[in-house]
């Protein structure tokens, strides 16, 4: 079964079940030093490995910029 | 120089905090930062791309032994703040943030309700809070029973470069909290800006646009690290009160023609 997922305002599918490890992975993610939230909620990293996402989940992947 | 600023266990070398957005270029970054020497540097997240622009970025400012101070910019709420804040503890490995709750989109005013309880979530999860706040005094005291150890008024709204446009406001919170690490946030436009917050006992200031957006950011850094430097050696110094009457500063006794003419 396909899921349809919300990352950085882009809609993307994903194969069933999918964590936020695995979705990082398909993205292009993987080894990069990013933080992530579903549905406004962060989520550590220590949980990537086992937090499934879910049709209708919207994912944000942030990572350093500049900042004043 | 005049003295490290400690705050917690962390000891700052510079009492100058400077943004990292905006700059001209990667290397204009780099250099200024070189040219400034600053105590912090400021940075923030935002949604990564594949390509990974954001990893780049973070490649410089490790090269820099400096203490990073992450933001919540952007953040309208508590709820996005929050978030914001423990995303960037994970990726930044500290617990310190500047708080940023916006209120109102065309000054950037924070908003001190949404301020206060953001801090107090934050405070409650071990976050070390530095607030971008208004000169309001009664919302200093309520940050300051939340858990703030540093206080962050702001000069003027952000990228303003208006300077202090309540210096009775900064001189009151400067007054009723002795104790307090203050911070001048936002608003500085010139080297001499920053000077007077420091004059007046603020213990930093933290800019960004002022560097950034400079014709020379390079020299502009440098300019600011010696302002900064220059208004902390001021205050502790102890500037002499202004008077109305003149009073000479060459001593007149025994200058020649003493009491010989004029009667």
């Amino acid at each position: 079964m396909r899921i349809s997922v919300t990352v950085n305002g882009t809609k993307r599918e994903f194969e069933a079940p999918v964590n936020i490890g695995g979705a990082l992975k398909v993205e292009g993610y993987e080894g990069m030093l990013v933080a992530v939230a579903v549905n406004g909620h962060f989520v550590p990293k220590a949980q990537h490995g086992v937090s499934r996402l879910k049709d209708g989940d919207e994912v944000e992947i942030v990572s350093p910029m500049q900042g004043g | 120089m005049s003295g490290a600023l400690r705050i917690g266990d962390q000891i700052l070398s510079s009492r100058l905090f400077l943004g990292t957005a905006g700059y001209p270029s990667p290397d204009a970054l780099r250099r200024a930062i070189e040219a400034a020497r600053p105590g912090l540097l400021t940075v923030s997240l935002r949604r990564e791309n594949a390509a990974g622009q954001g990893q780049k970025f973070w490649e410089i400012i490790k090269g820099f032994d400096i203490p990073v101070l992450p933001n919540t910019a952007g953040c309208y709420s508590v709820e996005e703040a929050v978030t914001t804040a423990q995303m960037a503890r994970e990726v930044f490995e500290t617990n310190w943030i500047k708080l940023e709750v916006i209120g109102d989109d065309y000054t950037l005013q924070p908003d001190p309700f949404g301020l206060l309880s953001a801090t107090e979530r934050l405070v409650s999860i071990g976050f070390e809070v530095l607030p971008y706040m208004n000169d309001d005094l009664v919302l200093a005291e309520r940050l300051k029973d939340a858990g703030c150890r540093v206080l962050m008024p702001w000069g003027a709204p952000i990228g303003s470069g208006r300077g202090l446009n309540n210096v009775f406001a900064l001189k009151t919170l400067r007054e009723r909290f002795p104790d307090t690490i203050l911070v001048v946030d936002a608003g500085i436009g010139a080297p001499s800006h920053a000077t007077q917050a420091m004059e007046l006992g603020y213990d930093a200031v933290l800019l960004n646009t002022a560097v950034a957006k400079a014709g020379d950011p390079v020299m502009m850094a440098g300019a600011f690290a010696q302002a900064i430097e220059a208004g902390r050696q001021a205050f502790l110094s102890g500037i002499i009160a202004p008077q109305d009457k003149a009073n000479a500063s060459t001593p007149l006794i025994d200058r020649p023609f003493w009491h010989q003419q004029g009667g």
